[in-house]
């Protein structure tokens, strides 16, 4: 299970609206070990693209070196979907490298930019196996 | 010669868990190859084709490898090697 804190949740989703037809992507930090996500990271998508994203490389060794220095890793590895389902493609799955994460999925599909309510759903990414978890947020 | 490896979580089943570890080489190729005759396995993670693969990136003093000559990039001693696998997906 995932447990969210609300602010960090509307903070991915509102992210994920404000780039939405592109894809959106970031991180949420916290403490080695503790599976506590606690510092929101939103990175640039490099690929500007609505179907595919990758954190740029120079930005990606900034983030692991900042994560290194406090101790950190990444608890929570987000990015939206904006035209399908919240549910890892067969990219995202071959792509999963962070076997501690929590992977969030997004999908603005149904309202893009503007206010209403988003698919929302985390999952376990490891060795090509997916497992959906349960979302719990902290209000 | 000694240049201290950065290895990320993924890779860490090939070092017995140590985030980095020392090799040497005069070259990417060499210090890939020296990583593999210690860390058996590891070199089919990051090259492939004679290539560095695709969504593995590789630092030397906080350069992508890219910008600097890929595979043929050369180092001394005292340099530092980080490998990221990138954070990408569809
Ligand atoms: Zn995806």
């Amino acid at each position: 299970m995932l447990r969210l804190p609300a602010e960090i949740r509307d903070a991915i989703v509102a992210h994920a609206k404000r780039d939405h037809p592109d894809e959106a992507c970031g991180v949420v930090a916290g403490a080695e070990g503790s599976d506590i996500p606690s510092r929101f990271v939103p990175m640039v998508n490099a690929a500007g693209s609505p179907t595919f994203y990758e954190f740029d490389s120079t930005d990606l060794l900034r983030l692991y070196r900042e994560m290194d220095d406090r101790d950190e890793e990444p608890v929570v590895v987000y990015h939206s979907h904006t035209a399908t389902e919240a549910f890892p493609s067969r990219t995202d799955i071959g792509l999963a490298n962070e076997p501690h994460a929590h992977y969030v999925l997004v999908s603005t599909r149904e309202h893009g930019n503007s206010e209403g309510p988003v698919e929302f759903r985390s999952y376990r990414i490891v060795d090509g196996h997916v497992d959906e978890e349960d979302v719990e947020i902290q209000e | 010669m000694a240049i201290e490896v950065r290895i990320p979580t993924i890779l860490r089943t090939y070092t017995d868990g140590a985030k980095s570890v020392d090799a040497s080489g005069a070259t990417l190729q060499a210090l890939i190859d020296d990583l593999e005759s210690n860390h058996s396995g590891i070199k089919d993670r990051l090259i492939e084709g004679g290539q560095l693969r695709r969504f593995v990136n590789v630092y030397v003093n906080d350069e992508d490898v890219r910008f600097t000559g890929g595979l043929e990039t050369e180092l001394s001693d005292g340099d530092q090697v980080v490998v990221l696998p990138a954070v990408a997906g569809g």
